[in-house]
């Protein structure tokens, strides 16, 4: 365990009796959590690595009572940290010990539907897969699909701005989002966009979108709705080299076609599939490549053509193309069942996010063998290769001395090297605790200090979700942002870690 | 209107850094200049010096199997537009040409001024906006520090998105050096499908219709009688894009889902609808105009409503037309002291949305505010945001708003 947290404050910790009293007032008995027990479900999310037990936990279910619990925070300088379905991978919504943990998951409901307009209204706890089931009926969808769609909220995509496998054609949350209703730290209500396109005035929706929970908490989302493409086929096709498979997808590009999915997996991962739910995927092959094409069926046959082609110019050893939906879905089924495979094949891993540009991914892969090798460790790959995202899987023994603090090193080592090839720390799993301490790798101080100084326009106190995304606590005060009255510093006991 | 104030020629990011520190030290403001196609854009305000960054200029990446490509803020969008269409590529967000709205030649604009404004097409409602393109940028902040953030790969969400911050920012946040931007293949061909005869309230509820068809239309706009190519009747627009084989597909089959005893259609064949987008973009059809021109945007269904209220709160129109499936308005009206903001502005808040003025008289945008007035809690937000990059409010002081 190498990364610090802030420490507990005693003076907040000592009130606890004191806030957990206020919020009484503010929210039915059933709404808050203090006992030791309940709130030990509420120690992590998807991050496991990591834990803290929160001070107590906080769900509301009106925007009235989310209102008063961040204005009874401020008022009281008491650290809040907001949480959807807990499926961040970076440690998004890891609780504070001295921090209410703000879970939204009452905020279920889908309120408005507008297929004219061609989005909907939604509450942030609504998870992302419910939007598509209630609306494929009129044939409609809501394109980001991050693998965990199953689980997560729409609040929490809009936090960590969500991806998935078909964002390369359709766009990440950022792209499909058209409105919100934010809390800010003290209670301020603000509405952002609506049903309308490019809100003029600060981009602000873009702005909070992938602000992981720091600058304030989402209470109502508006999505775009897209029409789902009439037909899509998938092609399977296998490589004797990664290199050769990493071509075939820059070959694609080239030729101006942007599938609705590009994903790639490497050796190791082919096996463990193929283990886990055999979906006919070459065991020859050091490199299999999936490419989804969508749209009308003159077009997709079109370019299934085309796709075939190219992927035999470029020495494909296998050659397949879905001929009905049962062997599209046949097909994407090792892709999907790819996390749960790999974790057959060891006792645990750890799931990597870097972004590459694409046509360093040979040197990426060999760079990562490398430093596995180094740290007696293996990795199994899985990634998004259509925009360069990648996913090692760090195969570890948590049982094993050592394993996981090599685990994590290599996870570093990886990242660094994303970052040495022209990419970045993360791509779609958000910093977090997890990337935290790496963002000097990617940013200058001075970078930093710009973000923080937004972070203050939104939470002059600190007091939302500190101790993710930077490196180092900043007062405010310090960065040029707060007016310093008879030379007191406010918050001067604000921990610097 | 900056043309009275000293210029000073920015060349590198030095250059920004100096100028921008001396102006915090003197306390004096800076407009930002490139092309000059949009300086008539936004409110009237008279800085005390300009920056022109056409020096600081030139492609500097391009990798086109990437998709990707960087160029500094002072390279002209005809240079990048004709290095990509070598390459078969282009920027899907369809920038806008504002020089024939304010009367300057075409082609003039910076790849700066567009992401400064956020310009996008009528193309916007499927591939996206400018600020959807930003993958990464370079700036020199008002506090005349140099900021980078994002990257040059399509995903990435490290740190805040500052990105999407700067695109529509006017330049008020900070001078921007250096942009990374991803680019698209342009589509092999493309064709509009005209559904001509019905009248503009059914015209607009076809375009609704089509939108939510998997036919994939790219563009929907709404011409009235006498807006475009000479119709005497009025029209929807939908323009399709792709390989030949899909296009031809999905136009006939929108034609059959579109079919009804009030209309008949048409179609434009790629040169035809390819010079009819391209007038549409630069808000061809009301610019000839005399008048005040005000672009809204407003969710799809609204907009007929929004116009018919325009008009009975006595705002004389001159002219008009709709984009982005209705969605986008642009209108033109007879002008006035005031621009006619309060029956306009009343009309979009009625159901939501925002009304620029886009095209009106110093003295009037020195008065009217030109962007869309925010609530007390957002105002005081924006303020913050950019005291955050511009304590000073050096940067284009009062561009946005009279406040800063």
């Amino acid at each position: 365990m190498t990364l610090l947290m802030p420490a507990p404050e005693p003076e907040i910790m000592s009130r606890r009796d004191e806030l957990i009293a206020r919020l009484r007032a503010i929210l039915p008995w059933e709404s808050l959590i203090v006992d030791e027990v309940s709130r030990r479900a509420y120690e992590c999310d998807a991050f496991t690595m990591y834990r803290a037990l929160p001070l107590v936990v906080a769900l509301p279910e009106s925007v009235e009572q989310v209102r008063a619990i961040m204005a009874l925070a401020a008022e009281m300088n008491v650290k809040l940290v907001p949480r959807g379905a807990g499926t961040s991978l970076s440690g998004g919504s890891m609780p504070l010990e001295d921090g209410i943990l703000l879970g939204m998951s009452k905020f279920n409901r889908i309120l408005d539907i507008d297929y004219e307009n061609r989005c909907a209204r939604v509450q942030p706890g609504v998870q992302n897969l419910a939007i598509s089931k209630a609306v494929e009926a009129q044939g409609f969808y809501y394109a980001p699909d991050p693998s965990s769609q199953i689980a997560c909220s729409i609040g929490g995509n809009v936090a960590e701005n969500a991806g998935g496998v078909h964002c390369l054609k359709y766009g990440l949350t950022t792209n499909n989002i058209l409105g919100l209703e934010v809390v800010l730290m003290g209670g301020d209500l603000i509405r952002l966009g609506g049903k309308h396109l490019d809100s003029e005035g600060y981009d602000l929706i873009g702005l909070m979108t992938g602000s992981e929970g720091l600058l304030g908490v989402v209470t109502e989302v508006t999505v775009r709705l897209l029409q789902k493409p009439p037909l899509a086929r998938v092609l399977l096709l296998g490589f004797a080299s990664v290199a050769a498979g990493a071509r075939c997808v820059s070959a694609i590009i080239a030729r101006g076609v942007i599938p609705g999915g590009l994903e790639m997996m490497d050796r190791a991962t082919i096996h463990a599939v193929e283990r886990f739910q055999p979906c006919g995927y070459p065991l020859d092959a050091e490199a299999l490549v999936i490419v989804e094409l969508d749209g009308t069926q003159a077009e997709v046959d079109h370019l299934v053509g085309v796709v075939r082609d190219i992927a035999r110019d470029e020495g494909a050893t296998t050659i397949r193309a879905s001929t009905s939906e049962t062997e599209r879905l046949q097909f994407w089924a090792g892709r999907k069942n790819a996390f749960p495979a790999v974790s057959c094949i060891a006792p645990d891993y750890l799931c990597m996010d870097g972004t590459i540009p694409r046509a360093r991914l040979p040197e990426a892969l060999a760079g990562m063998d490398r430093l596995a090798k180094e740290r007696g460790l293996s990795v199994a790959n899985v990634f998004h290769a259509g925009d360069g995202n990648l996913h090692p899987l760090i195969l570890y023994d948590a049982s094993k001395e050592g394993d996981v603090e090599r685990a994590e090193k290599l996870g570093f080592d990886i990242l660094r090297l994303c970052v040495s090839l022209g990419g970045v720390l993360t791509g779609e799993h958000g910093v977090g605790v997890e990337k935290r301490d790496l963002m000097g790798e990617m940013f200058s101080e001075v970078d930093l200090e710009q973000q923080m100084r937004l972070k203050c326009a939104f939470d002059p106190a600190g007091r939302l979700n500190p101790g993710k995304v930077f490196p180092t606590l900043h007062r405010c005060a310090e960065l040029g942002m707060m007016h310093v009255s008879g030379g007191k510093m406010p918050f001067s006991d604000l921990p610097r870690f | 209107m900056q043309s009275e104030c000293a210029t000073l020629d920015i060349r590198d990011e030095a250059d920004a850094v100096d100028a921008i520190c001396a102006a915090n030290a003197k306390g004096e403001s800076c407009a930002i200049v490139g092309g000059g196609s949009r300086s008539g854009l936004g409110r009237c305000a008279p800085q005390a010096q300009a920056l022109s960054t056409l020096a600081l200029a030139g492609v500097t990446l391009y990798e086109p199997n990437e998709l990707v490509l960087s160029a500094r803020a002072g390279t002209r969008l005809s240079e990048i537009e004709a290095l990509l269409e070598s390459n078969g590529q282009q920027l899907a967000f369809e920038p806008i040409d504002y020089g024939p709205l304010f009367g300057a030649e075409r082609g003039g604009a910076t790849i700066g001024g567009v992401i400064a404004a956020n310009a996008s097409g009528p193309r916007r409602i499927k591939a996206g906006a400018a600020r959807d393109h930003l993958l990464g940028f370079r700036c020199v902040t008002g506090r005349g520090e140099l900021v980078k953030s994002g990257g040059r790969v399509m995903k990435n969400v490290t740190g805040y998105d500052l990105s999407k911050l700067v695109c529509g920012s006017y330049g008020t946040l900070a001078l921007l050096t250096e942009l990374t931007l991803k680019v698209l293949p342009k589509p092999e061909t493309e064709c509009t499908l005209l559904a001509i005869g019905a009248d503009e309230a059914e015209s607009l509820a076809l375009l609704r219709r089509a939108a939510a068809t998997p036919c994939e239309p790219s563009s929907l706009a709404m011409l009235p009688v006498g807006a475009a190519l000479a119709l005497d009747q009025a029209a929807a627009a939908i323009r399709l894009e792709g390989p030949a084989i899909s296009v031809t597909a999905r136009r006939d089959d929108l034609a059959a889902r579109l079919a009804s005893g009030a209309v008949r259609f048409e179609t434009l064949d790629e040169r035809d609808s390819k010079a009819l987008w391209r007038d549409l973009r630069d808000a061809a059809p009301i610019v000839a105009k005399v008048g005040q021109i005000w672009r809204m945007s407003v969710a799809p269904s609204e907009s007929f409503a929004v116009v018919e209220r325009i008009r009975r709160a006595g705002a004389p129109v001159l002219a008009h037309f709709y984009d982005w499936a209705g969605g986008l308005i642009w209108l033109c009206v007879e002008a006035a002291r005031d621009a006619h903001a309060a029956g306009v502005r009343g009309a979009v808040d009625a159901c939501g949305g925002h009304a620029t003025l886009i095209r009106a008289s110093d003295a009037t945008r020195a008065t009217v505010e030109v962007f869309h007035p925010q609530p007390a809690s957002l105002a005081a937000l924006t303020r913050r945001v950019k005291e955050s990059f511009d304590p000073a409010h050096i940067l284009e002081r009062g561009r946005m708003r009279a406040e800063f």
